[in-house]
């Protein structure tokens, strides 16, 4: 029977110093099939995998390849044994061609580099039924791009089983379902597929079975057809969770923070945000929906303060805050928390302790020259308490936490301040389904008690159940702004990708402009 | 007086090229030390322990083949205590360089102290050696007027110079270990992945770079005959060739032309008077430059070369992504 398996893992243990990020953790992958790989963040998946693929090396159990006991001590062992990864963060040399990142892997591939390298790509790439520009460099591939390459590539060097962690993550609606097809002819060819994601809908959607790790623990192996997303939820948290996310509804306020054709450029120059138009009303979520890099980041600054704009107004209250310092706009009550892809890069100092990070926002309120830490000690303690972050203590080093309870204390402190708006970016970035819903939860307290919130959010079933209204953004423009509760995800994917334009989808009223509007009325360029 | 004139042109010409050809070693080597994604700031110490075990080995074997041997494995066993130190230990590259810097420099001192107070060789007294270094003229280039006599008749260590300046363009762009080499210095975690041996990778060519700034340090040796004084014969060609790297844009073939325009100020400052005087019309005004200024030149353009590269960013720049940072497999 043992035959049947492409791998068996058998009581693997693996611990970095005192954590124990596996433990004992069975795995068993049929030949042809995909096996779903579920676990909250922190439960070893990635680890897992990257036993596999020989980034590291298990500190007790085994790991069969076909039947036959093998030792992965490096990537290259594993490529030999026609186990191929796909990372998260994707392994490209981004100034190389396409064809030069799967042909520097290449065995006797000639001492010399010739042209027709290309061809011979492109044609292997066709052969497996993708298309591929060999010649074009990766910088400037767009992320789907980017991972199709990771696939070829991995199917070049004649992988039989692939691994993809998360894949899912950076690719709009429509790219899923691509992805989706060209994993399950991969299935049908003959390869083994393992998958990590925790979008337990996607989970459901394709793969034979699910592999469940829990804290590091192996908790046990379910066919799909035979399971729910409750079950699994239950599986992989532990306990009963309630997936519904609530959309309290709020009597709305008059617009507290209204934009007017906005434009602003990103770092290299070029138009990030392009003329656009939104308006946010207290006790509402206003989703900003949009593939990575769309501008998110640059609206976010710009609002803040922290970026200067190219044309446009910004109007809070209908008081102007263009121009304004960072420090005067949070003064009106315009709070922000955006958390970069790396999770640490903005907003926390990741080595300063946690009372250290409130006092960077509230330093100015000590009297007198020195900096009053109980100050600080005191507004830490209360996010502590009001959130729920588990710490040590309040002195303990932010960059210690792990990424729910870092994100938790950004929030707090944004929100302890008492704002009227919260700009808050990606606030579940990579955070588990417990610490997500924590989350949700504290934004919508910050809902009901009369604050606008504008969440610049990835996940389009969390943003539809979350926002009152969805704004989307397609390369800087506003492809139109549509209640979340009425539009279908297919709707918001198309939008994303520029083929659906609604931003004058109603003759009388553009998206984006408030009918109530503080603008002076004396602005009639409103009108068509 | 017409054929003064150009004889003085000529000889400014070779100057050029025989006073600074110790900056394309060390650039060059350099330039493969980086491409391997490793940043050694120890070009200077490098070029030092190249030049002193070169010369007093070479001198004692009688042999211009031995001494550039010996300063290319006095390079490449610097080179190899780097990598061992960075590559493996994980140490911190910038400090890891200035040591290597310091170190070497020491390593000179001592060397050649010691050899001077016991039997110090004079370069003059060894026929091979001196021989060998002469300048060979190229046929028919050397025969092309003004430039011929200027550019293409040089000794030996100019052309081997110039070889692996090209070699090195060569095997970078158009091999596939070449290929390999700069996916470590962009990239190692992607090299990593496919299967390419980091380490290996970034031992070979550190190693190999460092070996070939050795071979411009026993360059400037033979250049100053092999006279040793209290000042090093490297004097700062170590430094300005880590910045001539940024200036050819990582780019082994266009650090011949940066050594040539670096070369060209350096050369001013030692024959611009003999150009003021040969031609009192055009260029006399150079005599009333003061040294100070020419001395500083080079260095100068250094920092307006570093200015202008860090505000001219590319994205395809020839900078390896990862210059400077040590790559750990496992790290998360």
């Amino acid at each position: 029977m043992a035959e049947q398996f492409a791998i068996e893992m058998k009581g693997i243990t693996k611990t970095f110093g005192s954590v124990v990020a596996n433990n004992k953790v069975e795995l068993n992958l049929k030949k042809g099939e995909i096996l779903a790989l579920l676990g909250e963040n922190g439960s070893g998946k990635t680890t897992l995998m990257n036993m596999l693929s020989g980034i590291y090396q298990p500190d007790q159990g085994e790991i069969r390849v076909d039947g036959k006991p093998v030792t992965i001590a490096s990537p290259e062992d594993a490529k030999a044994l026609g186990i191929g990864m796909v990372h998260q963060h994707f392994k490209l040399v981004e100034v190389f061609s396409a064809a030069d990142n799967i042909w520097m892997g290449k065995e006797k591939a000639g001492f010399l580099l010739k042209k027709d390298r290309y061809a011979q790509i492109q044609s292997m790439a066709a052969k497996f039924g993708f298309e591929l520009d060999p010649s074009k460099k990766v910088y400037n591939m767009a992320v789907s791009e980017k991972q199709t390459l990771e696939i070829i590539k991995v199917l070049y060097y004649g992988a039989k089983v692939i691994i993809l962690d998360e894949p899912t993550a950076v690719l709009t609606v429509q790219e899923i379902e691509k992805l989706f097809q060209v994993l399950r002819k991969m299935r049908e060819d003959g390869h083994s597929i393992i998958i990590i994601t925790h979008k337990l809908n996607e989970v459901l959607d394709l793969s034979d079975r699910v592999a469940i790790l829990r804290k590091g623990e192996y908790i046990g192996t379910v066919e799909t057809k035979d399971t729910n997303e409750q079950e699994l939820t239950e599986y992989m948290v532990g306990r009963k969770v309630d997936l519904n996310i609530e959309r309290p509804v709020v009597e709305k306020t008059r617009p507290l923070l209204e934009i007017r054709d906005l434009t602003i450029r990103n770092d290299e120059g070029a138009v990030a945000i392009d003329h656009v138009n939104f308006y946010i009303r207290g006790g509402e979520i206003l989703g900003v929906a949009g593939i990575a890099g769309c501008g998110q980041k640059e609206l976010c600054e710009a609002i803040a303060g922290l970026r200067p704009i190219e044309g446009g107004q910004m109007i809070h209250k209908g008081d102007n805050i263009v121009g304004l310092s960072p420090k005067a706009i949070l003064d009106k009550g315009i709070a922000m928390s955006f958390i970069p892809e790396d999770r640490l890069g903005m907003g926390l100092a990741p080595s300063m302790s946690i009372t250290d990070n409130m006092l960077l926002k509230n330093y100015a309120d000590s009297k007198g020259i020195f900096v009053d830490r109980d100050l600080g000690r005191a507004d830490a303690q209360h996010v502590i308490e009001n959130l729920g972050v588990v710490t040590p203590s309040t002195e303990t080093p932010v960059r210690r936490l792990s990424g729910g309870n870092v994100q938790k204390v950004l929030l707090g402190r944004e929100i302890k301040a008492g704002p009227n708006v919260i700009v808050t970016a990606y606030p579940v970035r990579g955070l588990d389904i417990n610490s997500s819903y924590a989350i949700y939860h504290i934004l919508n307290e910050q809902k009901k008690s009369g604050v606008g919130i504008l969440f610049v959010g990835e996940d389009l079933d969390v943003m539809m159940a979350l926002c009152d209204k969805i704004m989307v953004l397609c390369h800087g423009r506003m492809m139109g702004v549509v209640h979340a509760h009425k539009v279908t995800k297919e709707e918001l994917g198309l939008m994303m990708t520029g083929s659906l334009d609604l931003s004058h989808r109603y003759e009388d009223k553009p998206a984006g402009f408030a009918k109530d509007t503080n603008f002076a009325q004396t602005d009639k360029e409103v009108e068509p | 007086m017409e054929m003064d004139k150009m004889g003085v042109v000529t000889t400014f010409l070779h100057n050029i090229v025989v006073y600074n050809i110790p900056l394309l070693y060390g650039t060059t080597g350099e330039i493969i030390v980086e491409k391997s994604g490793s940043l050694n700031l120890g070009v200077e110490g490098i070029m030092a322990v190249g030049a002193i075990f070169g010369y007093i080995v070479g001198c004692y074997a009688n042999s211009l083949g031995v001494g550039i041997l010996t300063s290319f494995v006095a390079g490449a066993l610097c080179g190899l205590l780097f990598a061992m130190l960075t590559v493996s230990l994980q140490a911190n590259q910038n400090i890891t360089g200035l040591t290597l810097t310091t170190f070497g420099l020491g390593v000179y001192f001592f060397v050649g102290n010691g050899v001077k107070a016991v039997n110090w060789p004079a370069m003059a007294d060894y026929a091979n050696i001196k021989n060998g270094f002469a300048d060979i003229a190229l046929p028919g280039l050397s025969q092309i007027p003004l430039l011929g006599r200027g550019l293409f008749s040089h000794n030996i260590l100019v052309y081997l110079g110039v070889v692996i300046a090209l070699g090195m363009w060569w095997y970078l762009n158009r091999t596939q270990t070449g290929l390999r080499l700069r996916a470590v210095g962009e990239n190692p975690a992607a090299a990593d992945s496919v299967g390419i041996n980091v380490k290996r990778y970034q031992y070979l060519h550190i190693c190999l770079g460092c070996g070939i700034m050795g071979i411009g340090g026993y360059y400037m040796a033979l250049n100053m005959s092999g006279s040793f004084n209290s000042s090093c014969w490297i004097n700062g060609y170590g430094w300005i060739a880590v910045a001539l790297v940024i200036f050819a844009n990582w780019n082994p073939a266009l650090a011949i032309v940066g050594t040539f325009v670096f070369g060209f100020f350096n050369t001013l400052r030692v024959s611009g008077s003999s150009l003021a005087l040969a031609f009192p019309e055009g260029l006399g005004w150079l005599s009333s430059v003061p040294t100070q200024l020419y001395q500083a030149l080079p260095f100068l353009i250094t920092a307006v070369v570093l200015v202008i590269s860090s505000i001219r960013k590319k994205k395809d720049g020839g900078q390896p992504a990862s210059l400077g940072l040590n790559y750990f497999r496992e790290e998360r």
